[in-house]
């Protein structure tokens, strides 16, 4: 391997990972981020959106969530340290409302609309809005020299990126102003849509709706309206912070079909976006040595029923031969699936890591040293951290 | 009762992310217009991926899904969902509204209307397939449905219209929706998983949460990407034992032949558990998918998969050759 992820994230501090789902992309970022630790990066996070279980034990701590918690790594270098933070969506929603609203009536009042939970907790796409806020939040806090994001599992799993902009588009819609418009005359609700009610666009909400759902998303709206500014600015923070090239996407994969097209998607789709990519990781590829000519043919004979025999081989060595040759030939049949789907992949990144399949065990630190191994291997020169070695613009 | 999978109106496919809904949505719609009933499968998605099932990929480019339903095979039709059709088709079928068609910003109300009111854009999706299964459309209704986390939100999402909307004509349209999906003759969920960790930890979640305040019923197990079953307990222990005293360097061959088999047997023994776990609470159908390697992948995979489906889901004669679609 000529270009590691120790050349490709020199001078990066955030590192975005997507991937399609089931493909180890949370186990990777955590991987990462403890490889970067042990390389003597820094302070490092690793801000994930899954809830595994497995990930918190593997990291050796009972449960971890919104707040930012530190994770012991037994010989990291001096001045590196390992962070981790789970994104609940509803809390980081009511940090942001805390922060950000006018005055604290208006706190409140946003706090309690019942629209508002609904809307930050079911609304997908604010799970998406809400991790780039949070981006934002702790790189200007400048409390890390790296940033690792686990990014939501979206439908389209580039939407995230848009989160910010569709933010800041919905709340200056006309569409809006629309709705709110009977409110921000002011005057008694009611009387209002009643006279508004002759509108053909009020008439039609209205029969679809219920007025009284339409007041509820009005008051919400309106609400939230007073911080729009906020949401407009740190948009364009997000917007910029994604496209500096000290920012990094590393895009996950699994070597089946289906993972695979998508990780080209994505690929693709950062490219055109002109945003920079750090690697393509191959997650659980399988190893070389079924792939062994050699190998391949011995066990080729050994399954064949005209194969021949080997009379200087006991018969319960020969039985135990044979069983091992089928189960050879059964995961080299699935190893030769993987060469083809890797086959296809037209436009490969410079850094292409692979990480072989190894029957994990993730109950500690030490599973998760191992991968963070595969995926950055150490090297005996200890990296300064990303702080100190940047390079003028 | 005696009826089986593919006596069902509605069957929604789901599980975690890439375990192979999509495969396994499409075998099923496949398995089912091969013995002779009209099929509407739909990819909820718009991922691309059902075409390339039922087809290959060279069709997905030339010419993709659309919310009009096409028939790709004989009586097997295929769409993608799109919640803004979806909303335009209900607001004409049912309002009799005269200017939706015209009004050019409906798609910047729905984006609205789906970003402010939450489960809007679900009711639209759930309502479509719930209204191809009342209209009687089609034999069966299949949907490739979103991940574990999503369908949670689509499955519930005509209660949650009714506790936020007070009033209005949407309420009044839920009513029918749920008795759709809470009838266990008419509707089932087929829950898809791998035997790793992970997917078997969203899979008994979703199982309970079915069967609690969902309501709508767990149909059927798919247990999807098996490893092959090739080697037995007490094959490992002597493979490892010989493989101990085979010395790389002299043998390299046999060497790599006992690493491989060692390989699968981790692999399969680190599963074990996870798949133990999962049938230990479930005594419904089921069924056992082995990995699939054919090249190219697409049709060749899905009728496979759906063979199998058939053999372990399917208490009806299996379906005769001539009825098959291409």
């Amino acid at each position: 391997m000529s270009v590691d992820l120790a050349d490709v994230l020199v001078d990066v501090d955030v590192v975005l990972c997507c991937g399609a789902g089931g493909v180890g992309k949370t186990t990777t970022a955590a991987a990462l981020g403890l490889a970067a630790v042990r390389a003597g990066r820094g302070r490092v996070l690793v801000l994930t959106i899954d809830p595994a279980r497995r990930l918190a034990d593997a990291l050796g701590l009972e449960s971890f969530g919104n707040v930012e918690t530190a994770v012991v790594v037994p010989g990291a270098p001096a001045g590196s340290e390992l962070w981790v933070a789970m994104l609940d969506t509803s809390a980081s929603w009511d940090d942001l409302v805390r922060t950000h609203a006018p005055d604290p009536i208006t706190m409140e009042r946003i706090l309690s609309n019942q629209l508002y939970r609904n809307i930050t907790q079911r609304f997908v796409q604010s799970h998406d809005y809400i991790a780039m806020e949070r981006l934002h939040a702790v790189h200007q806090s400048g409390r890390y020299d790296l940033i690792v994001i686990d990014t939501p599992p979206s439908r389209n799993a580039l939407d995230f990126l848009d989160a910010p902009s569709r933010m800041t588009d919905f709340f200056s819609s006309s569409l809006l102003k629309w709705i709110t418009l009977p409110y921000r005359l002011g005057g008694e609700r009611v009387g209002r849509l009643g006279y508004l009610a002759s509108k053909p666009f009020y008439q039609v909400a209205d029969r679809i709706l219920g007025s009284q759902f339409l007041a509820d998303i009005a008051e919400f709206f309106l609400l939230f309206q007073t911080m729009y500014d906020g949401f407009v600015h740190r948009a364009t923070d997000v917007e910029r912070l994604l496209h500096r090239r000290s920012t990094r996407f590393v895009v996950v994969s699994s070597l089946e079909p289906a993972p695979l097209q998508e990780a080209e998607f994505f690929l693709a789709e950062l490219g055109r976006r002109s945003l920079s990519i750090g690697a393509l990781v191959l997650n659980r590829v399988l190893p070389e040595l079924l792939f062994d000519p050699d190998a391949r043919r011995l066990a080729a004979r050994l399954v064949d029923p005209a194969g021949g025999e080997d009379p200087n081989i006991p018969a319960t060595e020969r039985r135990t031969m044979k069983r091992a040759a089928m189960a050879f030939l059964d995961l080299a049949a699935l190893g030769d699936a993987e060469r083809t789907a890797r086959s296809t992949l037209a436009n490969p990144p410079t850094c292409v890591i692979e990480v072989p399949l190894v029957p994990l065990d993730l109950q500690d630190l030490g599973g998760l040293v191992a991968l963070a191994d595969l995926l950055w291997p150490a090297r005996t020169t200890v990296k300064r951290s990303a702080r100190s070695r940047k390079t003028p613009p | 009762m005696t009826t089986d999978l593919f006596d069902r109106r509605l069957l929604i496919v789901t599980g975690k992310g890439g375990v192979g809904k999509t495969t396994v949505a499409a075998a099923i719609a496949w398995q089912a217009a091969s013995s002779g009933k009209r099929v509407l499968v739909c990819e909820l998605d718009a991922k691309g991926d059902l075409l390339g099932a039922l087809t290959g990929a060279d069709a997905v480019r030339s010419r993709p899904l659309a919310f009009e339903p096409r028939e790709v095979h004989p009586r097997l039709h295929a769409m993608v969902m799109d919640p803004e059709a979806s909303l335009q088709e209900y607001l004409k079928l049912n309002l009799r509204i005269p200017f939706v068609g015209r009004i050019g910003a409906l798609s910047k109300a729905f984006d609205f209307l789906a970003n402010a009111a939450p489960g809007v854009r679900e009711i639209v999706t759930i309502g479509k397939l719930a209204y191809e299964v009342r209209e009687r459309h089609y034999d069966l209704v299949v949907a490739d449905a979103p991940s574990t986390g999503h369908i949670v939100g689509l499955l519930r999402a005509p209660e949650a219209i009714n506790e936020l909307v007070g009033v209005g004509l949407i309420r009044s349209q839920t009513r029918w929706i749920i008795d759709i999906l809470h009838d266990a003759a008419t509707t089932g969920v087929v829950v898809t998983t791998t035997s790793e960790e992970l997917p078997v930890n969203e899979c008994i979640e979703l199982l309970g949460r079915l069967r609690g305040d969902l309501a709508v019923a767990p149909e059927a197990l798919v247990v999807n990407r098996l490893l092959p079953q090739s080697i037995v307990a007490s094959d490992s222990v002597a493979i490892a034992r010989l493989a101990e005293r085979v010395d790389p360097s002299s043998q390299p061959a046999k060497a790599k032949v006992l690493a491989g088999a060692l390989l699968l047997d981790a692999l399969s023994s680190a599963r074990a558990p996870h798949l133990d776990r999962l049938l230990a609470g479930w005594n419904g159908p089921l069924a056992l998918v082995p990995t699939v390697t054919h090249r190219p992948t697409g049709l060749a995979v899905t009728r496979a998969v759906a063979q199998h489906l058939a053999e372990e889901l399917s208490t009806s004669s299996a379906p005769s050759d001539s009825r098959s679609p291409r």
